[in-house]
């Protein structure tokens, strides 16, 4: 039977810890600039303008078929390659951290510009005709009446997709990032402890996904009742 | 046939049901009628035991429905039962309606129970709509499929949970003159419906209900002559006035 | 830019066995293929079961299918897999562990990322079955109850017939996310679709045609089982019947 050892856990937090906020930075980078991005291309997409609309399904279409892990390869091996040609950066200054960091970002504003879309048609076409007949303009009547309304709606979806994002971030580990878990991994491959230090890694996400999404329930059955 | 004996229920400390009784003898039709809240759809879906209960018993046919060791899908294949909003299967032809339960639970072969088909959709008028789907026939029309569908299964006596309050008025007339017809046959019926011409005409009894208990039980002649309670009198000048 | 393009490459024998490079790349789509089919067909199996008893009146059942949802769902897929792949043959009784370990190479990394897909898709498929039966009317099962039907009938031939259909577009999502997660079978060394990339990049060095051909493939798969799924949809399809709510 295997003999558990944890004792290599807890020397090892401060470094564990340091991974976390590395994850917790990707995570927060990318709600931001998806959110951001994400708005910006669903309303490219509703948009009545042909070129902006095709490209905004262009980009989520192609970042929806292909799988996270290829991204962040691209960004890690490719992009760089491409940007030290492309603008003559010295060969070897490292840009491939970053690049994962902006790859990822660009690939979750893709999941968030479809959340977004359905909020905006999930408000009615009455109220942007309602907007229009007070007067606004189209960025004022998205500004002042749509996009309130959409992002209301939207809430719990958006958590929910945060906390995904926050499970997709392991994947930088492909990218040599040291986020939390590829901090868990090497102290486990250092110390020969593997298993104690997956099972610890598996558990210390579950507890943190499982109850942020119990807030997002409470959040989402008191935006219900209200 | 189906005999209810001081019968309660309760959601937690709400009382649904409280102390009912009432008999419904072999070929008799017994009409159940009552304000919205009042506990008849209730009543009627622990006959068959789709509704648990707390208090009293339930006997269909000498088994007594709330006993735990009662087979109830052996109980229920035998009483048949019509619903407001008809549930008739969507994903299946009219004709697998009618075939599904007698082969499942009757153990019928397929040949055997689809020949019952034609004979049982003639008798409510719908012998073309047998390879159709139920979305594709109107409201009045599930609701005759949804009988004869009951019917397949050669039951004892019959359950009808408001067959008519789901339809629009020009369609509930054919789904009366059908279960006139099977009242006239000395079909077993316990009816829970707002329609008085039919309970009128075809009813033996008529079961008054209000906050759950039964107000009032009386021969029809007698309801509609003199309702002898103060409830009863109101239901019926409301219902009778519109 | 000065980049010698050369698409050509892929024609040209790999630098080890009797394969071209398309070869490779044949053979990567071919395990990516697999991987997610047979991973899908285990979520389909074990989500239908779980998703069925999140919905039984059974305080003890339903609740261990929501336990079974909650940790599939709320542990990153890479994590899982390594779990699967690192782990559990250390904590199984040595003789199963030692067994495990003596397969083939690819035979253990082939059953660690199908049983880990497996389970973490049939998490979601759960949560979709539950939701199609929890949107038919509560009639329809009072319906079949009363026809007589035992509860174990009711669901095989009326409740879950329909919930089925009702979820065949968030179904098709899953599978195409299952199709993308599969690349994460990578990392344990499988060599599947996105493994390949990088092998090509290393034995070709040419890194824009070998990462172009590989998304190019996944964009491929992605439109094949969406009009599949489509088909599907189409044949699901039932006279007459205008969405449930």
């Amino acid at each position: 039977m295997y003999e558990f050892d944890w004792s290599s856990i807890p020397g090892a937090l401060p470094f564990l810890w340091q991974g976390m906020t590395v994850t917790l930075e990707l995570t927060a980078t990318a709600v931001v600039v998806g959110i951001v991005w994400g708005t910006l291309l669903a309303m490219m997409r509703l948009s009545a303008m042909p070129l902006l609309a095709w490209f905004a399904a262009g980009y989520v279409n192609l970042f929806r078929s292909i799988p996270l892990l290829m991204v962040l390869l691209w960004f890690f091996l490719i992009v760089p390659r491409l940007l030290e040609s492309l603008l003559g950066f010295p060969p070897g200054s490292d840009m491939r951290l970053t690049s994962a960091m902006v790859g990822f970002a660009l690939f979750e504003s893709a999941y968030y510009a479809e959340i977004i879309r359905a909020g905006i048609q999930s408000v009615p076409q009455g109220q942007v005709a309602a907007a229009y007949a007070l007067g606004m303009s189209y960025g004022q009547a998205m500004r002042l009446v749509v996009l309130p309304q959409a992002f209301r709606n939207m809430v719990p979806l958006l958590l929910t997709q945060a906390i995904i994002l926050f499970q997709d971030t392991s994947l930088v580990y492909v990218s040599a990032l040291a986020d939390f878990f590829g901090a868990a991994y090497k102290v486990g491959d250092r110390d020969g402890r593997l298993v104690e230090l997956l099972l610890f890694a598996g558990a210390v996400y579950f507890v943190m996904c499982y109850a942020a999404s119990l807030l997002v329930k409470r959040l989402s059955r008191k935006g219900t009742a209200a | 046939m189906i005999s209810i004996r001081n019968v309660g229920k309760h959601y937690g400390s709400f009382q649904v049901l409280a102390d009912c009784s009432t008999e419904v003898n072999k070929g008799e039709v017994i009409v159940v009628c009552g304000p919205s809240g009042s506990g008849k759809s209730t009543l009627i879906k622990c006959v068959n035991g789709l509704e648990p209960f707390q208090q009293g018993e339930i006997v269909v046919n000498g088994v007594s429905v709330g006993a735990p060791k009662t087979d109830l899908p052996k109980l229920r294949a035998h009483v048949g039962m019509v619903f407001q909003h008809f549930e008739l299967f969507p994903h299946m032809s009219i004709m697998a309606n009618l075939t599904l339960a007698q082969e499942k639970v009757l153990g019928r072969p397929h040949e055997e129970a689809r020949a019952k088909g034609p004979a049982l959709l003639d008798r409510v008028g719908l012998r073309a709509q047998a390879a159709k789907y139920p979305g594709e026939l109107s409201g009045g029309q599930q609701q005759r499929v949804a009988i004869a569908r009951a019917l397949a299964m050669d039951p004892i006596c019959m359950l009808f949970d408001e067959p008519t309050s789901a339809l629009d008025p020009e369609m509930i007339n054919e789904v009366l003159d059908v279960m006139v017809e099977l009242a006239r046959e000395g079909m077993t019926m316990m009816c829970v419906t707002h329609e008085m011409g039919f309970a009128r005409q075809v009813a033996h009894r008529v079961v008054f209900m209000d906050h759950g208990r039964i107000v009032e039980d009386a021969p029809t002649e007698a309801f509609f002559g003199a309702p002898r309670s103060e409830r009863a009198q109101q239901f019926l000048a409301k219902i009778l006035h519109h | 830019m000065s980049y010698a393009w050369h698409w050509e490459v892929f024609l040209q024998p790999a630098a080890s066995g009797d394969a071209t490079y398309l070869g490779w790349m044949g053979a990567g789509l071919a395990m990516t293929v697999a991987l997610s089919l047979a991973a899908w067909l285990m979520a389909l199996v074990c989500g239908t079961l779980a998703g069925v008893l999140r919905t039984v009146p059974n305080r003890l059942w339903s609740g261990l299918a929501a336990a079974y949802v909650e940790v599939f769902r709320n542990i990153p897929l890479l994590v899982q897999l390594f779990i699967w792949y690192f782990v559990l043959p250390e904590l199984l009784p040595p003789a199963w562990g030692d067994a495990f370990k003596q397969l083939n190479p690819v035979t253990q990394q082939f059953a660690a990322a199908v049983v880990c897909l497996g389970f973490f898709t049939s998490a979601r498929v759960c949560e979709h079955v539950r939701a199609g039966i929890e949107s038919l009317p509560r009639g329809q099962r009072n319906a079949s109850l009363a026809l007589g039907l035992t509860l174990a009938q009711t669901y095989r031939h009326v409740m879950l017939p329909m919930a089925f259909r009702l979820i065949v577009p968030p179904l098709t999502s899953e599978f195409l996310n299952v199709f993308k997660n599969s690349a994460v079978a990578s990392t344990i060394g499988l060599l599947e679709l996105a493994a390949q990339s990088r092998q090509l990049v290393d034995y070709t060095a040419q890194p824009y045609e070998s990462f172009i051909a590989v998304t190019v493939m996944y964009m491929a798969l992605n439109v094949v089982v969406m009009s599949g799924m489509r088909w599907v949809e189409r044949k699901a399809q039932v006279p007459g019947y205008i969405g449930a709510k």
